[in-house]
């Protein structure tokens, strides 16, 4: 039997703003087999979407396929015209892109989208087409298939766009299907239900697929087969099961090795001092204040919580649950509506701006995207002797010396003094993010997704970080995040909010205590597992789902 | 995310590469520029000294543009009428882009009131059609240079300030600047360490944009004869005097004409030349 | 859904309104920094002082300027433009005919220019990067680069100087047959049209470029739809609103090439009045003139952002 799909020594060139040409997929060879999913996993820049791409014959504006081979189905996509392509694609070979927000047409209607791949090739009456349609809405568990087409794509969530944009590949029965990290911009809890779905369409239609993800614990739930890129290069291919247990390549195992649960390591003893921080009913959110006393979007209702000295508290949820405003609230970006906040035994102004210089001090803010945190016509050298000199009216050569320490501290080498922000890798930069927090020498630092953008293994090495640097000075954090695995390797305890408030507080499961609010309960199991039957195996409560997943 | 964003430091800061056209346009601005600080030594003949017997002289080897309507030597004039367009016009961009730059970058920080209050006025401000702005103004105060010039970077402000406060509110909403107020820092710092230095590439472009309108609307007015008064003349005025070469094609007409597209074409030039990085650091 | 829109317009509207007000002050004392005294002006410098006093009282002046902004305001409202210092007229009479004329040019300018613009910039988007791009965009900087007169300096020298085809002056009451009307307008609107076009198609090939560089367009790519398709099923329908806000605001530049074009050609409109009165100084009629422009100036940027509110797929 052929393949389906066989790719062979596949080259692609990009051209950089500089205007140098730099090969960016560097001889990939793999195949796919008749109703095989194969999953491509890499960091970002690994090329992942560069390679599947290649299968519809398209590279993005900037790059070009230099070389080698793409046949599916016995056509090389690399060779043919750009009509010959265009009749493939849709039929043959389709898409679902990572943000099906962004790929949906604002100006026309879900079901005009969703069938004019029939339009375009001639493949069926429109009537046929919609009833199609609806089908597979139907098996994509969509809510009101036979009405939702109708819609406009503001109209539904990114959830249910997600599947539509799934429906959209499907209607013209193709031979494979690319999925472009498909359920990355989804919360868990959402990202179960789409993943079902897909899988239970390919299944059922024997489609093959290349699924593009960055996350081993998703892949390995659909995936038949893994491939592991890095650098423009295939490091490992094999078999799932083989992959996730027994991994040749050492960045396969690098990879594998940042699923594996940490435990916080022996909690300090809790010291009989007061708390470092204690939040009592914070009420935040935004717009004009109503004639209850509450905001036009109340974000945060009367939320309390308590962090002792030299311990960490994590605080999860999903995207619009409060947490982020929470964290900017305690900081002071965002004034409070009511309640108290108490640093270290003192009652906290609600607006930063009229808090003590000390009080900023003592507590720094880290936030998720290095890229927008770090000004980028700054040296490093200047953003992190900013708060010296402002903090502690440090300059020349003490000064300096503070600066190569704080650069040790986080590890980076001295050299990245001189360079700016953009020269810098995602890890590295959250570094520089970090050690100008680290500069104002603060008691707590609030951490606002700060693993969130990177890669999982440079993620993982900047959590080891911050536990090294806890045990050196004595610091507590507030971690913010939506990855529960993160949260529970570095927490003490948990904190669980849901539309504003919090729901529960637990202890990290690695601890071995279960949640017990239903929500909690529901949140904790959908997150992926590295075992492959994971998915299959999942039970959940479509009552709760139902009322907690929306979206 | 799909490509390798491998960036060269060396082509980073300074290293901009330019193409052909774009050093072209570079070249005719710099000579234009050079022409306007030098005029005085350049000029062949005194500027307001009838040299030629006839009017509207063709191009000779004596006058090597032709003469005008009273049998003027058009190159002097044109050189020295560089001094007037070019002058006036840097100072007026000077001072429009200036103002706009600075308040739109305290609107941006401030926001509240004071940003509502500055966009509501200079939005009114610039529904005034410009060449009317001028036309009015000039008409009740009398023509002079420092008129011109306040007149015209007035008329500028605005868009100005509406250029560099988008830009502003942009970077205004980055994670740095809400790091530096929270570590307590005044406006003051914000406005010149952290937005400044990140708006400038694209500032320093938009205020190449506004130095043609500025030229074009200088030449419009001294065109309708509320520029420059006589006996000086800028590149407009010299189009206005010698309209009457205009049916036989005189060169006395044509040259000022050229002098002025030769500049404000390369500026256009210039900035569509530009590497897009400095062009719109607002799209990043 | 739609009274989101509905309030999106209303206060769209109300921003209009303010700013007139703001307008028609910022007009109504630039006009008042003419220097020297209005009833010695008009007097003449032999007026007796009793006669300058009576004058003045008659026609206001002692009152603070803010009342005479508000009583010139509301005759504004009301219609009543007040009368000319030059020749004692009613303004509204004055103006009247002369606005018409240059409605007249300005419509067959817009009639002329906004499908040439609408074509050339759209196709000049498709196209993009190609040869006949590269000449589109190099035209268009090259109109847009040059002073409005420059464009009409050079339009007479080739139709009317070289060509021979049209004379360089135009006398709108001249006009008797079709091929009058033809010679009459040709010169002006040939040349506003140029001007007007260039902004027009600038503006709309980078509207449609934009939308060309979405995702969606992108998606549509991947679906295997032809370049036709994907220009007018996927691109237009959401440039539509970045194009009917361009061509709004080109019209808008409609208004600064007026006065210059009106003023080479010698044609009898609104802004050859005004320049006229500029040198008279002839104060209530460039007031009158300057808010006409003002308006006109306002309705049309107000119109592309209403339209451009109209057009969000996202507001329906």
């Amino acid at each position: 039997m052929t393949n389906l799909v066989e790719i062979r020594d596949l080259k692609v060139e990009a051209k950089t703003d500089s205007g140098r040409i730099v090969e960016i997929i560097k001889g990939v060879s793999f195949d796919v087999a008749e109703g095989e999913i194969v999953a491509l996993i890499g960091e970002s820049g690994s090329g992942k979407t560069t390679v599947a791409l290649t299968l519809m014959g398209h590279a993005r504006p900037g790059c070009r396929i230099s070389g080698g081979s793409v046949r599916v189905a016995g056509k090389d996509m690399v060779q043919l015209s750009e009509k010959a392509r265009a009749r493939v694609r849709g039929t043959e070979v389709s898409y679902v892109p990572q943000s099906a927000a962004a790929a949906f047409n604002p100006a026309a209607t879900i079901m005009e989208q969703v069938i004019e791949i029939t339009r375009i090739h001639d493949l069926m009456p429109a009537a046929e087409a919609k009833a199609r349609a609806i089908e597979l809405f139907r098996a994509l568990s969509l809510p009101e298939p036979d009405t939702i087409g109708n819609r406009y794509p503001h109209q539904v969530s990114g959830g249910q766009l997600q599947r539509l944009s799934a429906a959209m590949a499907l209607i013209g029965d193709p031979k494979i299907v690319i999925f472009d990290e498909p359920t990355t911009a989804l919360d868990v809890t959402t990202q179960i239900e789409v993943l079902r779905a897909f899988k239970a369409v390919m299944r059922r239609g024997g489609i093959a697929g290349v699924y593009v993800s960055h996350d081993l614990a998703v892949v390995a739930q659909i995936a038949d087969r893994i491939v592991v890129l890095k650098g423009g290069e295939v490091q490992e291919a094999g078999s799932t099961e083989q992959i996730l247990s027994d991994a040749k390549h050492p960045y396969t195992r690098e990879l594998l090795a940042a699923f594996e649960p940490k435990a916080r390591g022996a909690a300090p003893v809790v010291s009989q001092v007061r708390p470092i921080l204690e939040i009592e009913n914070i009420v935040a959110g935004y717009g004009t204040i109503q004639s209850n006393g509450l905001p036009l979007i109340c974000a945060v209702r009367s939320v309390s919580l308590t962090v002792e000295k030299g311990r960490n508290l994590g605080i999860i949820g999903e995207s619009g649950c409060g947490k982020s405003t929470l964290a900017r609230t305690i900081a002071g970006i965002l004034p409070t509506c009511g309640g108290r906040v108490i640093f270290d035994g003192q009652e906290l102004a609600p607006s930063a701006s009229k808090r003590t210089h000390e009080q900023l001090r003592e507590m720094q803010i880290v936030f998720q995207y290095a890229d927008t945190a770090l000004n980028p016509a700054k040296s490093i050298e200047d953003i992190i002797a900013r708060p010296l000199s402002f903090y502690h009216g440090m300059y020349g050569a003490a000064r300096d010396k503070r600066i190569t320490a704080l650069l040790d501290m986080v590890q980076l080498p001295a050299s990245v003094r001189n360079r700016r922000p953009a020269e810098l890798s995602g890890g590295q930069k959250q570094r520089v993010n970090f050690a100008r927090a680290l500069a104002a020498d603060p008691k707590l630092i609030l951490c606002d997704e700060i693993t969130s953008a990177l890669d999982t293994v440079v993620a993982a090495a900047v959590i080891e970080l911050l536990k090294e640097l806890q045990r050196e000075l004595g610091l507590s954090y507030i971690f913010i995040s939506h990855d529960i695995s993160v949260v529970e390797a570095i927490c003490d305890e948990i904190v669980v909010m849901y539309a504003g408030e919090k729901v529960e507080q637990v202890i990290p499961s690695t601890a071995g205590k279960r949640p017990h609010h239903p929500y909690s309960q529901l949140l904790f199991s959908s997150v992926p597992k590295l075992d492959p039957h994971w998915l299959d195996g999942l039970e959940r409560d479509p009552e709760l789902v139902r009322a907690y997943c929306q979206r | 995310m799909t490509t390798d964003t491998a960036k060269t430091p060396a082509a980073g800061r300074l290293g901009y590469r330019f193409n052909l056209v774009g050093m072209l346009a570079l070249a005719v601005i710099l000579l234009w520029g050079l022409v306007a600080v030098f005029a005085h030594l350049l000029t062949p003949y005194p500027v307001g000294d009838i040299v030629d017997v006839d009017y509207f002289g063709p191009m000779s080897k004596q006058f090597w543009l032709g003469s005008d309507y009273l049998g003027r030597d058009i190159f002097s004039r044109i050189v020295m009428g560089a001094r007037y367009t070019v002058g006036i016009s840097v100072a007026a961009v000077a001072i429009a882009c200036t103002t706009g730059v600075v308040l739109g970058m305290i609107a941006a920080v401030s926001g509240g009131w004071t940003d509502t209050l500055l966009s509501r006025f200079l939005d009114a401000m610039s529904s005034i059609p410009s060449k009317l702005f001028g036309l009015v103004v000039v008409a009740a105060v009398g023509s002079s240079i420092p008129v011109l010039i306040i007149t015209l970077s007035v008329i500028y402000i605005p868009g100005a300030y509406r250029f560099a406060r988008a830009l502003a509110v942009n970077i205004n909403a980055m994670d740095f600047i809400t790091v530096a107020r929270t570590r307590g820092e005044n406006v003051f710092y914000i406005i010149r360490s952290e937005i400044l230095p990140n708006i400038l590439g694209p500032v320093l472009a938009d205020l190449g944009l506004r130095f043609v309108f500025i030229v074009l609307l200088l030449s419009g007015l001294s065109f309708l004869g509320l520029g420059v008064q006589p006996p000086y003349a800028d590149w407009g005025a010299l189009v206005r005097e010698n309209i009457g070469g205009l049916p036989f094609g005189a060169p006395a007409v044509m040259f000022p004409s050229i002098a002025i597209a030769s500049l404000t074409i390369s500026v256009n030039l210039l900035i569509d030349n530009l590497p897009n990085k400095i062009r719109d650091r607002s799209a990043q | 859904m739609n009274h989101r829109i509905l309030s999106l317009v209303m206060s769209r509207l109300l921003i209009t309104a303010i700013t007139l007000v703001i307008v028609s002050f910022a007009v109504f004392f630039a006009t008042m920094m003419l220097p020297g005294d209005t009833a010695t002006i008009l007097l003449g410098q032999a007026a007796t002082p009793e006669a300058v006093a009576g004058l003045r009282t008659a026609m206001h002046l002692d009152e603070p300027a803010v009342i005479r902004f508000i009583r010139w305001f509301g005759g504004l409202l009301t219609g009543d433009l007040g009368t000319s210092y030059a020749n004692d007229m009613p303004i509204a009479d004055l103006i009247a005919g002369r606005f018409i004329n240059t409605l007249k040019l300005a419509g067959v300018t817009a009639l002329f220019s906004v499908p040439i613009a609408l074509t050339l910039g759209i196709t000049a988007a498709m196209m993009r990067g190609s040869l006949y791009d590269r000449i589109v965009t190099v035209l268009t900087i090259g109109v847009i680069s040059v002073p409005e007169f420059m464009v009409a300096t050079s339009a007479v020298l080739l139709f009317a100087v070289y060509l021979k085809w049209l004379p360089a002056l135009s006398f709108a009451n001249e006009v008797h047959s079709i091929t009058d009307l033809l010679r009459v307008y040709a010169m002006p609107v040939v040349t506003l049209t140029f001007v007007v076009s260039a902004q027009m198609i600038r503006m709309t090939r980078a509207a449609v470029v934009e939308t060309l560089n979405t995702p969606y367009v992108e998606m549509a790519l991947l679906k295997g739809a032809s370049r036709k398709r994907i220009v007018l099923k996927h691109a237009l329908p959401n440039a539509l609103g970045p194009i009917v806000n361009a061509v709004a605001l080109s019209l808008s530049y409609l208004l600064g090439g007026v006065i210059i074009v009106e003023t080479i050609f010698n044609y009898p409109g609104i802004a050859k009045l005004m320049v006229d009165a500029v040198a008279t100084r002839d104060l209530p009629l460039i007031q009158s003139c300057a808010m006409i422009f003002c308006v006109g100036y306002l309705i049309l940027i107000t119109l592309a952002d209403i339209l451009a509110i109209l057009s969000n797929p996202r507001l329906r």
